[in-house]
């Protein structure tokens, strides 16, 4: 029996308001935090509302004009995408999506733009003559990460309207909660937090000497781990100083002083010896490389990363044979509507074959799905299935391996 | 210090690198869309202030532009307002989420019913 109105609970997402604030943090005006408001149930509305929309589109019209025409089905996610982008209703969907995704960019970047001069003042209060952030100018921007603005974020992470600047660090940390509806929690670190309970659960009494997180933007997933063990060493690598900048700031207000932010290019990681790491990650990030950049990053957080150690990836799953070819394409959306250039081939690589290579045994790989964990007092709980807002759902794969257990364990009997 | 010919509204609507897709077969109808959808944000952006404003009122009886700047609502006035929204959006929606109904229903056209019609 359904509930009558005034009785139900509504799938609402939580106001811009619950966010945390920390040293950095953009101070939104009232309607800054509306216009968050809108943004954060608007995607919800596409997604739940919407979204099976497209499904139905491919399966009444799409797919049987597809099988009348070439007298077979689509071969693989690219077809499907070539007769969708024809369908009136998955065209509208993806324009009503794809204007989402630049207003909450307008509107992150016209609240972090009038207070840039502020931010950057406080940023260089946590900043300055401190030995935990090292900005090293001679590491150039990746071809993948200049060739677009990667998820439309105009400047990207590299960025800078003023010299010097932290708004790209700033526009990325507060629009996340609106492209999420509140999925990562107060401080946009859900995956982090899922991360160190994951870890306490796998590992009891485990202490890491040394961690290196690559590809950190912000710091949104180390920082928790960070907190979570303050006696290890944190190391945090990107190659976009605007980014790291604010990182730092950040984690920093948060009290996460265990951590060295370093501008560094994870393909050549050389300024480290074998066997640094205890452990080597990467969260949401391996979409954003490219097909020979992402193997030499395996390879070269393989090789920092020690004897006994882990290696860990957090990404969207990857496009097995299993993942029927629909699925495929409406997960590839964000690939071409929302310039994600490599998002598209990284999802159908096999990740297991690329960790082989790396150096790990098959027996050492395993793979494990992992849910932001938010306080669910105020946060939703991600939606998975129908209402998955496929490329953004808190609800992530993730790729890992112990270096060398076997022996270790052989090792040690 | 920002200098003095840095326009921050300008700087906000930067363009994003990479080649926009087009949705649409007119390329004014790209346009029309985005001042839309601006609109429709705005519109609730004013929906939620005038909500602030009468919580306000009501609470206290005279408010002043501070108020309504540093209001956070309570958990069970964030749930109202999320509401709220949640309403507006269906509403000004309506002919997307019809498009949805329409897929499930597969309906014939009109056209076919008046002729079934004439005949019983
Ligand atoms: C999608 S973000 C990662 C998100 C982040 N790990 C998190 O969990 O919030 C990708 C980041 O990787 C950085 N990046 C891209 N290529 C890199 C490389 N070769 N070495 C280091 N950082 C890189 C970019 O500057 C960007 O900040």
């Amino acid at each position: 029996m359904s509930t009558t109105p005034t009785e139900q609970k509504l799938d609402v997402a939580p106001p811009y308001n619950a966010v945390a604030r920390h040293g950095v943090s953009p101070e939104p005006s009232h309607d800054e935090i509306a216009r968050f408001d809108f943004l954060a149930n608007f995607n919800k509305f596409l997604s739940g509302a919407l979204g099976p929309g497209n499904k139905l589109a491919y399966d009444r019209r799409v797919l049987p004009a597809f099988l009348k025409e070439h007298g077979r089905e689509p071969q693989d996610r690219f077809e499907i995408r070539r007769a969708m982008n024809k369908d009136p209703f998955h065209k509208f969907w993806s324009a009503l999506k794809r204007n989402s995704m630049e207003m909450r960019q307008q509107n992150g970047r016209s609240m972090v733009l009038r207070q840039i001069d502020e931010l950057n003042a406080r940023a260089r209060q946590f900043n300055e003559g401190r030995d935990t952030l090292e900005l090293n100018p001679e590491i150039d921007v990746p071809r993948y990460q200049s060739a677009v603005d990667i998820h439309c974020m105009p400047g990207s992470y590299h960025g800078e309207e003023l010299p010097g600047d932290v708004s790209a660090g700033a526009n990325y940390d507060c629009g996340i909660f609106a492209t999420t509806a509140g999925g990562l929690g107060a401080l946009s670190d859900g995956g982090g937090q899922a991360l160190v309970e994951w870890i306490k659960k796998e590992r009891p009494g485990w202490e890491p000497r040394r961690v290196l997180d690559i590809g950190t933007t912000v710091g949104h997933n180390i920082v928790p781990l960070a907190l979570a063990f303050p006696n290890t060493e944190f190391i945090a690598i990107d190659t976009a100083a605007p980014i790291l900048r604010y990182a730092h700031a950040r984690a920093q207000s948060l009290g996460a002083t265990n951590i060295t932010f370093i501008q560094a290019n994870a393909e050549d990681l050389s300024r480290w010896d074998d066997g640094t790491f205890d452990w080597v990650q990467t969260t949401m990030f391996l979409h954003e490389t490219s097909g020979k950049a992402l193997p030499r990053i395996i390879a070269e957080g393989y090789r920092v990363l020690a004897d006994g150690g882990l290696m860990f990836h957090l990404e969207q799953p990857e496009y097995s044979d299993a993942m029927p070819l629909y699925e495929q394409f409406i997960r590839d959306w964000d690939a071409f509507n929302n310039n994600e250039p490599f998002w598209s081939s990284m999802h159908a690589l096999d990740m297991k074959t690329v960790m082989v290579e790396a150096g790990f045994d098959r027996a050492e790989l395993f793979e494990s799905g992992v849910r932001a964990v938010v306080d669910t007092d105020i946060f939703p709980e991600a939606a998975t299935g129908d209402d998955e807002d496929h490329g953004r759902a808190a609800y992530w794969h993730a790729y890992g391996a112990w270096k060398n257990s076997d022996q270790m364990q052989h090792a040690a009997e | 210090m920002a200098e003095e010919n840095f326009d921050w509204m300008a700087a906000a609507n930067k363009k994003a690198k990479g080649k926009r897709p087009e949705y649409f077969d007119d390329p004014e109808d790209e346009r029309m869309l985005s001042i839309l959808m601006a609109v429709v944000g705005e519109v609730s952006v004013l929906r939620e202030r005038m909500d602030t404003v009468e919580r306000l009122l009501e609470a206290k009886g005279s408010i002043n532009r501070a108020d309504i700047e540093s209001y956070t609502p309570d958990k069970q006035a964030a749930y109202e307002r999320g509401a709220m929204i949640r309403e507006y959006i269906y509403r000004v929606m309506r002919g997307p989420h019809q498009m949805v109904q329409e897929l499930e229903q597969s309906e014939p056209p009109v056209e076919e019913v008046s002729r079934e019609l004439k005949e019983i």
